[in-house]
């Protein structure tokens, strides 16, 4: 079994963003870069699969759309433990345009499971996973918060507004993984670091195709009120300013 | 031309966001000067069915057959897409919620039609059609253009007031052929909360953090919640350690969450926490440290220890409500 790991290179999550030329791009002055949380639980999971000999996977590949300055994030998923990794060269125009390219790398390099983060933390799109499967017309599974390995065959828990089902999907199909999927993502040891460096990252050239939407501007989000502060030995006074000028309760 | 709103069920009951849906819906129509249509897939009464005939909708398509029982994403998103494509749908709404994030994306590339996710306002144009959307995890938000004829919203839950526009809306039972070989998803185990209130429907939320100090210290904070009719939450290190379920969690990895009123007791504040939290109406932060970031983005603070001041807000409340 081959599993590929989708990751996106997004600012570190205690970022505070600022934007630049009239609030058109981020001033990605001073901003360190990692992986996606939600790609850096699916690749902790998928090489705990691959330590777990009776699951069967041969490989854990790494993908990503973007430039070399992505690299070194590339190189720290190899480090944690991926096996190859590929990029395809190219800025990431939107979730469609990624979506469309990673699909056609797939499409040639034949993977039998494909793991993408419910969402990324920068645009917060939640589409490149879902949309990978509708270009490969293979299933998909959302939310999903667990996997395993049965026989073979993946087992997968997926979170319903409301509950959790246990899903069967028969391969290839793509996993799209939220929280609890992993406990704690899995940290590079210094022979992985070591190691890293001379694992293959194939770098494709993009395709012809055109993303469908465009940002134009950033706006922060509207400052809050003060706080006002109430005495802690008269919370009533809380519940009354609750009541009468938020009107919440 | 036409607007579609795809309302999802619950066990063939709609919910408050599925109104709040179908209410954005008709105001998009409105500006795009056409009519709303709202599809539902599955087995739903015609009682049910005419609600959303009171938040606007001009006609209601029933769906169902042998294929809707469960949620497959690649026969949902052919039933809607053959609806879409029946119904001429200019704008395709859909909740932004577990289901929406599973079926939106693929309808996109079925349709090549543009999306944005997490839209919480109305579009800001019509041309270009740009729409208002979360970045940054709430640290900003983006305006973004969908070039193509076919747009498609995902709603961010709690984004937008409902508006009653009562329309007698008809209903249509469309069939839809579906390529049996599409469904591949099997249901080998269900697993139902029950008797709780959802954390992403409740209005109010009363959450704890690692101030609680200990997981037997929950009791005031549950009760509290109890008396406010609220949903309990929790932040990362407490279901990190196990304190609280992780289905509690909210913040950037675990539930993003956007209520009236979002009571914070004992939780700092750290920026990930903030990323689930931070479009909640009101905030109110309780925590021993005064410069604790929770209360840059408070509206209402008590610095005080969370367990001598719980029981008093307890007391407070069920005060209030004799």
């Amino acid at each position: 079994m081959k599993i590929l790991v989708c990751i996106s290179n997004v600012p570190d999550t205690t970022t505070k963003v600022k934007f630049v030329e009239s609030d058109t791009k981020l001033d990605t002055a001073g901003i360190q870069w990692v992986i996606n949380p939600w790609d850096e639980l699916s690749l902790t999971r998928a090489l705990e699969l691959k330590d777990d000999a009776s699951a069967g996977v041969k490989s854990v590949t790494v993908a990503h759309v973007g430039p070399a300055t992505a690299e070194p994030t590339i190189r720290k998923a190899l480090a944690i433990g991926a096996d190859d990794a590929f990029r395809v060269n190219a800025e990431p125009a939107d979730s469609y345009y990624v979506a469309a390219q990673l699909a056609e790398v797939i499409g040639r390099e034949q993977y039998d499971l494909i793991l993408c983060g419910i969402e990324s933390s920068d645009y917060n799109g939640s589409m490149t996973g879902g949309m990978i499967a509708e270009f490969l017309g293979i299933p998909s599974v959302s939310a999903v918060s667990d996997i395993k390995i049965e026989n073979g065959a993946p087992i997968v828990i997926r979170e319903t507004d409301g509950g959790r089902e246990v899903v069967s999907v028969p391969m290839p199909f793509v996993v799209i993984v939220q929280k609890g999927i992993a406990k704690e993502p899995r940290i590079a040891s210094m022979r992985g670091i070591m190691t890293a460096r001379t694992k293959p990252v194939r770098i494709y050239e993009p395709s012809a195709k055109e993303p469908l939407t465009r940002i134009t501007v950033f706006e922060k989000p509207s400052p809050r009120a003060a706080c006002k502060f109430i005495d802690p030995e008269n919370p009533g006074q809380l519940i009354a300013l609750l009541q009468n000028e938020a009107k919440v309760i | 031309m036409s607007v579609l709103v795809y309302a999802q069920n619950w066990d063939g009951k709609f919910k408050k966001s599925s109104f709040e849906l179908v209410s954005y819906g008709s105001k998009v129509a409105e500006m795009l000067n056409t009519s709303l249509i709202c599809l539902s897939i599955g087995t739903v009464s015609d009682e049910e069915l005419k609600k959303l005939g009171n938040y606007g909708a001009g006609k209601i398509i029933r769906v169902n057959n042998e294929f809707c029982k469960i949620l497959d994403n690649q026969v949902y998103t052919d039933i809607i897409a053959q609806v879409a494509l029946k119904e001429e749908a200019s704008v395709i709404i859909i909740s932004n919620n577990t289901e929406g994030k599973a079926v939106a994306p693929r309808l996109s590339v079925r349709l090549k039609a543009g999306m944005a996710s997490g839209v919480s306002k109305l579009p800001l144009s019509i041309a270009p059609f740009t729409v208002y959307k979360r970045t940054y995890s709430g640290n900003a938000f983006a305006h973004l253009v969908i070039n193509t004829d076919i747009k498609i919203i995902t709603l961010a839950q709690n984004s937008f007031s409902l508006i009653e526009t009562p329309n007698n809306a008809g209903i249509e039972d469309m069939s839809v052929s579906i390529d049996s070989s599409l469904l591949k998803t099997v249901i080998k185990d269900t697993q139902k909360q029950t008797g709780r209130l959802l954390l992403t429907d409740a209005e109010i939320v009363v959450s704890g953090g690692r101030g609680m100090k200990s997981p037997d210290n929950w009791g005031p904070l549950v009760e509290l919640a109890s008396v406010l009719g609220a949903a309990t939450a929790c932040s990362r290190p407490v279901s990190d350690e196990g304190w609280r379920s992780h289905e509690e969690h909210t913040g950037q990895t675990g539930k993003v969450i956007a209520p009236n009123l979002y009571i914070a007791v004992g939780i700092s504040g750290a920026t990930q926490h903030l990323a689930g939290v931070s479009s909640s109406k009101y905030i109110v932060a309780i925590n021993t440290d005064k410069d604790a970031p929770i209360f840059e983005v408070a509206q209402y603070g008590i610095v005080g220890d969370a367990l001598r001041v719980l029981p008093k807000l307890v007391e407070a409340v069920k005060e209030l409500k004799k």
